[in-house]
């Protein structure tokens, strides 16, 4: 999960700022975490301290003359390096107060930008594509340059990585639509070149971040259309020559209308990305968000909206985003971690053979296509098979927009028909998964916008399909709510891993209240309660012949002599009727079986009233008793709650409603067993502690082998 | 080298006598032992701890003191009154003799031999004289009568138990005048016999200092008490140099669960033994050669013969018990199974037939014929021969009521291998073979022994013995003196005597092929004779010139049984307590040489440690301890376990004593 925090504003945007233009060039990191170099547009180069937000030093070229890249830190030097007026290059101390009598140096080239290394001399990118390092630059400044960009091909950005002690720069130009990419290294001076390939009319990249691991550069490029796409670019290509690049499909950001213009991306750590300027969700279409996303997950994890609209800059450095908006230049600490399956699901892992019977949406992760590319790149190789794959993915994108345009606007039964086709085949790939749920959201819409209209079946076989998730599709769970359709509420809430514990709690107080009459009619997977007893019918608690019978304090040698006397104390006696019927209490197993996080879900839990929490609490003591009279800790059935599921219920109820029920007087002699029982299970807990060691000496004694007066064995002599 | 099916039978209840007194005779190196069932056993110290001759027990017998005189006459005494003599080869009493003083506690033998006292019931003291070839009452030393020198009160025992009263368990008198007394409060002290006064006192146990024993040069005396330890007390001069002495508590063993009933002290060993049935040899370090087979802790818990007969073909075992016999049909299985597995026993084992013996004699020798029709045991005092019907699931035994007169006694009886004969080792050292069949039982031939050509004295001994070959044509018979003869029951001559080897053969078989004899003896040595070409085989030669001795030398107890397999001709399977093994004859013996290795423990040895395939050695030790081991047919094996935890748990309850923490 990640998080975005409470930002606070570092300084204030230049005046004379337009709508289009922020005024800040360029933000780079300063001599630690705490330090950054802020470049604005006009003339200046000011360096803050980020935790006082506080500028430390600002100089200022004089009047006429423009600092035309974002100044860096030497990191060897302690020296800051800008350029003005594009070939004008500027080093000076943070001693130097006249910016004017600092060192300068004319290049005869124009500059795009320097690139500070932590350890190692800067780069200097010139705009028409060559690089030098700058001590080689500072020897002979006037040192010809050559160029290396073709015509009206203009550099869009840059970024540099240290690999193996080698500086590395890699740049991404743009020539009439088309887009490249550089790879250049020095010490030997190699260049690579990539054709990235274009997406169509009118959509190209606009935003760029690239991170290097395991010798490999990830660029992750946000294209205007919205999509997020990764190429992998490896260190050390095997073609010579322009090649082309692969790239899979990240993310596909829900823009609305038209393209993106103004945004940016960066990439976070463990599998995450900030975007600035792009939307969240279709519905909304406000651009003026500041989102983190988890790529694998495809799970927006944290999102910001951003007052006085962005400007489509973000720069990511030592744990804080750096976002202009409105006026300001704010600061967002974030923190992300890995993000596992389990944490993405929620809090409880889904045990034994639910996994399989449900799987959730997107499971096999290995299958995903970037690492198909990742492999292809990887080898070198580009094989007929991904070119197949390009061609699916392209014609399945064609189908599922085909079959969106088909379902606008017709009766159920048609889209119905329409469907059909489209889900009979369902080949497992993210574009497929994508596609279902765009499906899902266009019905979701219809359905909200008609009353009258509810596809219920066909919103049923989406859901089994098990590949839609509450994220890919919100709103779905609550709509089925909305129609009191059980059966698809019961199949949400098999199917979807990623219920939100607020939408959890509006389907259980929706199955609390609903009378039981009202289920009679509605069909419901019995199979969590299949061998359950029904509604009314009481239950032996008796195991291997052995009655157990609650140890009561202080009177346990009266209990155990005459346990038949006193039955009416006893825990398993009390409440072995269902307090529920079948149905509902298939319903509200669901709800049990579900995952959920505690301090979300608590919150919510207080939302119902007292006569639900009552009756949800003696469902649950029923549930216990009658999985805690087993051996086992699981009732039986496939999908039944497991003891540790209802106790973990049981206690987040109490802790939600503790002060209403004990004020409930219908809720006493529920308290008060529950209360003797917990008071007994500590007794006995405490018991089994005092030979906990007696025990332990037991599991260590060796199972001597038990040999009879006769047996027959079978022997071989080597 | 095979798969087995193995019965793995427990259910034999064996269940030794516990040890009551003992006495070691230095001259002839053996310990006779006398145990609570009036049985007496002999073991030959010089042949390896050999049980070399056993008395069968009597019922009215019930024994409480032994005593060697010269260095082959035995004399018991026991709570029946009487003084008993043994005829050592005839394995039974020669004589006995009423004291007339009560039941008799005590007796000893003066140093010359020429007197016994007996301390009886009554209070006196009876002495006899000892005479060449029997034992005469001479005088009475009653109570009032007697002149006692001196008076000692041994005092009661330490606080807490000083209202018990003191007995005074044994005594021992020393020839510079010092008593030893071993008395029920685990005192060990020792007087001064001329002035009657206490030297020094030993506390040695919270219990009863029950047995006693002084060495023969009187510097150590042992002390054994109820709470199954060993105390031995040193005659030492506290300093280097000095020249007086004293007696120091030195060392103490502990090897008994129970009352240590008997010790005594050889020239390099502790002897003890008790109530928990074993014999504890236990050498003394600082006086044995090193690394010899009198280093090793010994502890005899079997008999050195086998108690179990079986009958192969319908798979029934016989169990010898010294009151009953016992006749089980082993059980089976329907499945097959895999090395290492357990098999369902589908078809439980069942006790046929419990047969009690008549009489007051405890049965000395039994067996059951091949086929399972013949059963015969014998007392000191008759051999009785019974012949079984087993249709389905009737039983009837009707006894062989008309056996020929020649019968009396046995010593070890053998049916031939198609059960038409029956071998009786007599007590006279003669081998009588009786031919058996429904009809009748005639006494056919008397082989007489040889050896007298051989030993001008006359005195042939008594076989223990017996085996005879698969084709009917040979007995083999080996007797105390360890010559083994051959006789050709074809033409009932005596047709060999195998060289004469100096350790009793323990166990023996005829090959049923090659008829080669197969002798393994007490020093755990094998030969192989070839019977039919009067000389070794080079099977033979050859094991003892690679000797197979050196790997068997860490049998602690000696081989019992031998048999071959008929599936493989080339395999001999023997037995001792510990382990069973196979051998094979047609792989080369070298492999012997090297490491031998159990099959047991190969999982973790390394490639290049595995002992090599054709290792003519197999050795199984999974199963112990053993009472016997046989091959049926078919790969079935037969194990007769006993383990010793069901012995122990037999036995009265030790002693209590405090441990920590209970």
């Amino acid at each position: 999960m990640a998080e975005l925090y409470e930002g606070f504003t570092l300084c204030g945007l230049a005046a004379g700022q337009s709508r289009e233009n922020s005024g800040i060039l360029g933000i780079e990191p300063g001599r630690d975490a705490d330090h950054v170099i802020v470049t604005g547009a006009g003339s200046t180069v000011t360096v803050y301290k980020v935790s006082d937000q506080k500028p430390l030093g600002s100089w200022a070229a004089k009047q006429g003359q423009a600092v035309t890249c974002p100044a860096v830190l030497h990191g060897q030097t302690g020296e800051y390096v800008a350029v003005h007026d594009r070939n004008v290059l500027r080093i000076w101390r943070d001693e130097d107060i006249n910016f004017e009598k600092v060192f300068k140096a004319t290049l005869s080239a124009a500059v795009s930008r320097i690139h500070a290394l932590p350890s190692s001399e800067p780069l200097v990118l010139f705009q028409r594509g060559a690089v030098r390092q700058l001590d080689a630059l500072l020897a002979a400044p006037q040192q010809a340059v050559e160029e290396v960009l073709s015509e009206e091909e203009v550099i869009r950005w840059s970024s540099c990585f240290l690999e193996a002690e080698q500086p590395l720069l890699l740049f991404s130009t743009e020539k009439s639509g088309e887009c490249f990419l550089y790879l250049q290294k020095l010490n030997p001076d190699v260049l690579h070149k990539y054709n990235i390939g274009s997406e169509g009319k009118g959509v190209c990249p606009i935003g760029f971040t690239a991170t290097l691991e395991n010798k490999c550069i990830t660029l992750l490029c946000l294209y205007s259309s919205g999509c997020v796409y990764k190429l992998l670019v490896s260190l050390h290509p095997s073609a010579e020559g322009e090649q082309h690049l692969p790239k899979s499909l990240l993310l596909k950001l829900p823009v609305s209308e038209g393209v993106l213009h103004r945004a940016a991306i960066a990439s976070l750590e463990e599998g995450h990305i900030a975007i600035v300027g792009a939307p969240h969700s279709a519905s909304t279409g406000d651009t003026d968000f500041l989102c983190i996303w988890n790529t694998n997950f495809q799970t927006l994890q944290a999102s910001k909206k951003l007052a006085g609209g962005t400007y489509g800059q973000l720069w990511c450095n030592a744990g804080k985003l750096y976002v202009t908006h409105g006026k300001v230049l704010t600061v967002l600490p974030y923190r992300c971690e890995k993000s596992s399956l389990a944490a993405a699901l929620g809090k409880l892992k889904q045990t034994s053979t639910q996994e399989v019977t449900s799987s959730p949406s997107v499971l096999n992760w290995n299958s995903f296509p970037h690492e198909e590319a990742a492999l292809e790149q990887k080898t070198g190789m580009r094989t007929r098979n991904s070119k197949w794959n390009l061609k699916i993915q392209a014609t399945l994108a064609t189908s599922i927009n085909q079959v969106l345009e088909d379902i606008k606007g017709v009766s159920r039964e048609e889209v119905e028909e329409v469907l059909e086709p489209f889900l009979s085949c369902s080949p497992v790939s993210p574009q497929f998964q994508l596609g279902l749920a765009d499906i899902a959201v266009e019905l979701l819409k219809r359905c909200q916008a008609d009353p009258g209209f509810y596809p219920q079946s066909v919103l049923a076989r989406l859901t089994q399909t098990g590949r839609l998730s509450h994220s890919s599709c919100p709103g779905f769970l609550m709509l089925v709510l909305e129609k009191r359709d059980y059966f698809l509420a019961q199949l949400c809430l098999q199917h979807f891993p990623d219920i939100p514990e607020a939408v959890t709690c509006a389907c259980l107080k929706a199955f609390l209240s609903v009378a039981d009459a009202d289920l009679v009619r509605v069909s419901v997977d019995l199979e969590g309660v299949s061998l359950m007893d029904g509604p009314g019918q009481s239950l032996e608690g008796v195991q291997n012949g052995f009655s157990p019978v609650l140890l009561e304090e202080d009177s346990c040698d009266v209990q155990l002599t005459s346990p038949k006397l006193d039955q009416s104390s006893s825990w398993t006696d009390v409440s072995l009727t269902c307090p529920v019927g079948l149905k509902k209490s298939a319903l509200l197993n669901e709800i049990i079986q579900s995952s959920y996080s505690e301090s979300f879900l608590l919150p919510h839990l207080k939302d119902l009233s007292a006569q639900q929490i009552i009756l949800f609490l003696q469902y649950l003591q029923y549930l216990y008793v009658r999985s805690s009279g087993d051996v086992y800790t699981q009732l039986p059935g496939l999908r039944a709650p497991t003891i540790t599921q209802i106790t973990d219920w049981i206690s987040l109820l109490l802790d939600a409603h503790f002060a209403v029920l004990v004020m409930a007087p219908e809720a006493k002699g529920l308290l008060a067993q529950l209360h003797r029982f917990v008071r007994s299970q500590v007794r006995l807990y405490s018991e089994l502690g005092k030979i906990q060691g007696t025990l332990q000496e037991l599991s260590k004694i060796k199972q001597a082998q038990e040999i009879g007066l006769y047996s027959i064995e079978v022997i071989e002599l080597l | 080298m095979g798969e087995f099916k193995v019965h793995r039978v427990r259910f034999f209840d064996f269940m030794p006598s516990g040890i009551r007194c003992m006495a070691f005779n230095s001259k002839a190196d053996r310990l006779a032992l006398a145990r609570l069932d009036g049985s007496v056993e002999i073991f030959n110290f010089s042949n390896n701890y050999f049980q070399e001759k056993v008395i069968p027990g009597n019922d009215s017998r019930s024994i409480e003191a032994i005593c060697w005189v010269g260095c082959d006459r035995l004399f018991t005494a026991g709570l029946n009154g009487e003084v008993v003599e043994y005829d050592l080869e005839r394995l039974c009493p020669k004589y006995t003799l009423d004291a007339f003083g009560g039941p008799i506690w005590t007796a000893a033998c003066n140093s010359e031999e020429t007197h016994f006292a007996f301390g009886c019931e009554d209070g006196s003291v009876k002495l006899f004289e000892i005479l060449p070839d029997k034992i005469q009452f001479e005088r009475n030393l009653d109570r009032q009568k007697g002149h006692s020198v001196q008076r000692i009160l041994v005092d009661r025992g330490p606080a807490g138990t000083r209202n018990k009263d003191c007995v005074v368990w044994n005594v021992a008198f020393l020839s510079d005048y010092t008593i030893v007394s071993g008395d029920s409060a685990g005192k060990v002290q020792l007087w001064d016999a001329n002035k009657g006064t206490l030297i020094k006192t030993h506390l040695v146990s919270k219990w009863d200092v029950l047995s006693l024993s002084v060495s023969e040069n009187e510097d150590s005396i042992v002390a054994g008490t109820s709470e199954g330890t060993v105390v031995q007390f040193q005659l030492l001069s506290p300093k280097i140099g000095d020249t007086e002495t004293q007696w120091v508590r030195t060392r103490t063993f502990k090897h008994h669960t129970h009352d240590v009933r008997a010790v005594t002290e050889t020239r390099t060993a502790v002897v003890s033994g008790g109530l928990d049935t074993q014999l504890v040899i236990c050498p003394l370090m600082d006086k044995v050669e090193v690394k010899s087979s009198e280093s090793v802790l010994r502890k005899v818990i079997f008999p050195h013969r086998s108690l179990v007969s079986c009958a192969k073909k319908p798979s029934l075992l016989l169990f010898q018990f010294p009151d009953q016999l016992e006749l089980w049909r082993l059980g089976g299985t329907d499945t097959i199974g895999k090395p290492g597995e357990s098999l369902p026993v589908t078809r439980k084992p069942e006790k046929l037939l419990q047969l009690k013996r008549k009489g007051d004699d405890h049965i000395c020798c039994s067996t059951i014929s091949e086929c399972g029709h013949w059963i015969a045991y014998s007392t000191v005092s008759s051999i009785r021969l019974y012949q079984l019907q087993c249709d389905n699931n009737n039983i009837s035994i009707t006894k062989v009521s008309k056996l020929p007169k020649v019968l009396r006694s046995a010593h070890q009886l053998q049916f031939s291998a198609d059960s038409s004969k029956l071998f009786v080792a007599s007590e006279q050292a003669t081998i009588h073979v009786i031919s058996v069949s429904r009809s009748e039982c005639k006494h056919v031939h008397t082989f007489k022994p040889k050896s007298d050509v051989f030993l001008p004295t006359g005195s042939s001994a008594p076989v223990h013995l017996l085996a005879a070959s698969a084709d009917g044509q040979w007995l083999t018979s080996a007797n105390r003196h360890c010559e083994i003869n051959v006789y050709n029951l074809k033409k009932l001559k005596h047709h060999c005597m195998v060289p004469v080897y100096n350790s009793l053969p323990s166990a023996m078989a005829i090959h049923p092929e090659t008829n080669n004899l197969l002798v393994t003896h007490a020093d755990q040595q094998m030969f192989e004779f070839g019977i039919v070409d009067k000389q070794y085989t080079d099977w033979s030669r050859k094991l003892q010139k690679e000797g197979l001795h050196r790997c068997r030398l860490k049998w602690g107890t000696p081989v019992t049984h031998i048999t071959f397999n008929p599936q493989a001709p080339s395999q001999v399977i023997l037995h001792d307590m510990h382990m069973f093994c196979i051998i094979d004859q047609s792989l080369p013996l070298d492999g012997l040489k090297a490491q031998f290795y159990s099959q047991l423990t190969p999982k973790d040895t390394s490639e290049t440690d595995k002992p090599r395939k054709n290792n003519a050695l197999k050795i199984c030790n999974k199963y112990q301890p053993l009472l016997h081991v046989n091959l049926l047919e078919d790969d079935w094996l037969v194990v007769v376990e006993r383990p010793l935890i069901d012995i122990h748990s037999q036995l009265p309850a030790p002693v209590r004593q405090k441990k920590f923490g209970t």
